[in-house]
């Protein structure tokens, strides 16, 4: 059996009288790409934050390498956010500062390196984000959203995180684009041995990249499985979603592509 | 509950597999004829073994890879680096037995090499230092013309709603009265009741030298209704409002609601601008009067504190000596004062990109820009008022 690497049990998340979560279990393996997905209003995002530490649960566990991620001393969960790394929506870039300044705040964080060095990680990310050598120089407003997204992947890189949360990874972008970054995913996962958390809408993505789906809705996990565990469950919502159009024409492009 | 099967898997194989990596350390010795890497060679142990791995030297560098347990990017660009180093000075470094994962990695890292291909910008000539200075006028010249169209558009606009009336914005107008002419008074009276204060404490105190303490009338009366109550008022109200106009319609410019406006047929000039404008043009000069008469009311009760000067007789000299000219040359500022202000406001919101940092720096532009065209303006008029000798 693969590793947990992230371990969620009886998770509560409320926002006044309206209940998210609601004993909320999730394992995440190591090495794998998690896909996450649930109609709107079902908490995907809220669950990505807690579990980036970002928002405390009102309830339950979580368990990150095997450590208690809620009850730790502060220098320990620092320990744990550095190997981890968060992709947001629309990169969430510090607009003040160009896109290698951007990759070269958390190698700055970590000290030690020398200014060169820094300079030339920082590219090299860039690089393998698949952005133009150009780009580093850039503003994030003088990028698009897709190279905004890329830019924001290459910081959640900077340090080598053993998992990667991408938030939407692909919303937004053009098919073309949304398949180039499809396959940068699985690429830098594969190579880097990346444990990935996405939280999508799009099928193409769940196909392409994913090697486990989990199913949000009646504000649990529903169910987690393969893409083709997917096709043969009942429940109407996971039905609709899997076998809707979109879904059908998803698999069949997938299939004439195999 | 499922938790505690999954937990000791945790507990035995995940904490004792996995050190925290704080404490990664990579090591290099000699290893028969080449040498040895061991530990982790990551970007945390990097900056320590970095001195170690530039300095291997002889024509071919082998490398045993066979004890490292963990590698990065940054380590596998530190390999990389040093291979590409010793290729171009006719050497070579031969990694041995390395792992696939790790060989993959740096494989990966080799193909993803960046290539530079920024031109080093020429050092700064003296032409470039005109050219600036050239586009730093034309760009200002452009300002300007940017401003009067501003102000031509809501004048052409306001004949169009005197002819429409019925497309007029009456509750916009009223909004924005109440926003920046009602909700200021409390701040312009308190400032003017202070300005009156001040002028006549130290107006006593320069003219009792002579005997002419009974002068700090005239000069309370002219400095505030001539130039300080209007002037001043103008510098509150340019602070306040040209920076929420900016803020307000920048905001809306940012997210394309303007442009929205005029895909629905709505004219953004008529109802963004004119209202604004509108209001101030209103209420400017009322709180002038406002500040003009707390400022006289400030000045009489200085006088009559420090200089013994009874209110009547205050307000007896004050009707007496003190021409009307005074206050219709305040009065007549004030709507000078207000399109500037609201122009400098409505066009600086205009010019907000898609960022929101474009907002916060048009803001306090809006503010700079607009605090400095009413002092401007006001030097001009006083040059205007004393040739032709009011």
């Amino acid at each position: 059996m693969p590793e947990t690497v992230i371990e969620l049990r009886g998770i509560v998340n409320q926002f006044g009288t309206h209940r998210v979560h609601d004993n909320l279990d999730l394992d995440v393996y190591r090495g794998e790409v998690l896909g996450v997905v649930g109609g709107s209003g079902t908490g995907k995002s809220v669950l990505l934050r807690t579990i980036a530490g970002l928002r405390p649960p009102q309830g339950g566990s979580i368990r990150i390498f095997g450590q208690d991620a809620l009850n730790c001393p502060e220098s320990e969960r620092r320990a744990i956010d550095m190997r981890m790394g968060v992709m947001f929506q629309d990169g969430a870039l510090f607009s003040s500062l160009t896109v290698r300044e951007n990759v070269e705040v958390p190698l700055r964080n970590l000290g030690g390196l020398d200014r060169q060095l820094r300079r030339e990680l920082a590219d090299l990310k860039i690089a393998m984000s698949g952005l133009p050598y150009f780009a580093g120089d850039k503003y994030p407003s003088e990028l698009s959203g897709g190279m905004r997204k890329r830019a924001g992947l290459a910081r959640a890189l900077a340090l080598d995180p053993e998992i990667v949360f991408l938030d939407e990874p692909t919303a937004g972008l053009d098919p073309i684009g949304a398949s180039a970054f499809d396959e940068l995913i699985k690429a830098l996962s594969d190579t880097l041995g990346l444990t990935v958390f996405l939280v999508t809408h799009d099928l193409d993505t769940l196909h392409a990249t994913c090697d486990r789906i989990a199913v949000l809705a009646e504000k649990r996990v529903m169910y987690t499985g393969t893409m083709q565990d997917m096709l043969h469950i009942e429940h109407p919502w996971v039905h609709e979603y899997f076998h809707g159009p979109r879904a059908r024409a998803a698999i069949e492009t997938l299939e004439r592509n195999a | 509950m499922s938790d505690a099967p999954s937990r000791n898997i945790d507990d035995t194989s995940l904490t004792a597999a996995q050190p925290l990596r704080r404490s990664e350390r990579a090591h290099m010795h000699k290893s028969g004829d080449g040498w040895a890497l061991s530990g982790a060679l990551t970007v945390r142990s990097l900056p320590e073994i970095l001195p170690q791995i530039e300095a291997l030297s002889g024509d071919l560098v082998a490398l045993d890879m066979d004890a490292l347990d963990m590698l990065d990017t940054a380590g596998a660009y530190a390999l990389v680096r040093l291979q590409k180093r010793l290729d171009q000075a006719q050497r070579r470094l031969v990694l041995a037995r390395t792992r696939p994962d790790h060989a993959a990695l740096l494989e990966r890292v080799a193909q993803s090499l960046p290539k530079p291909d920024t031109v080093q910008q020429p050092p700064r000539s003296f032409g470039q230092i005109f050219e600036t200075l050239g586009r730093k006028t034309v760009e200002m010249v452009r300002f300007l013309g940017a401003l009067h169209a501003m102000l031509g558009l809501f004048l052409a606009r306001l004949v169009y709603l005197i002819r429409h009336p019925s497309e007029f914005r009456m509750t916009a107008l009223v909004h924005h009265c109440d926003q920046v002419g009602w909700k200021a008074v409390p701040i312009v009276a308190l400032m003017g009741f202070l300005i009156g204060v001040v002028l006549a404490f130290q107006g006593s105190v320069q003219l009792r030298q002579f005997g002419a303490e009974i002068f700090v009338v005239d000069l309370i009366a002219i400095s505030i209704l001539r130039e300080l109550g209007i002037l001043l008022t103008a510098i509150i109200v340019a602070g306040r409002t040209a920076s929420s106009y900016t803020a307000a319609i920048g905001s809306m410019k940012m997210r394309e609601e303007i442009d929205a406006m005029r895909t629905l047929a709505i004219d953004p000039a008529i109802a963004l601008f004119v209202p604004r404008i509108l209001a101030l043009l209103i209420v400017l000069p009322i709180l002038g009067m406002i500040a003009n008469l707390t400022g006289l009311l400030g000045g009489a009760m200085m006088a009559w504190i420090e200089l013994g000067i009874s209110p009547g007789m205050f307000l007896s000299r004050l009707l007496d000596d003190t021409s009307i000219d005074h206050v219709i040359v305040g009065f007549v500022k004030g709507p000078v004062f207000a399109l500037i202000i609201g122009v400098i406001g409505c066009h600086a919101g205009m010019q907000v990109g898609g960022n929101a940092e474009s907002l916060g720096a048009q803001t306090s532009s809006a503010v700079v820009r607009a605090i400095f065209m009413v002092i401007v303006a006001d030097a001009l008029f006083s040059v205007f008022f004393a040739i032709m000798g009011i």
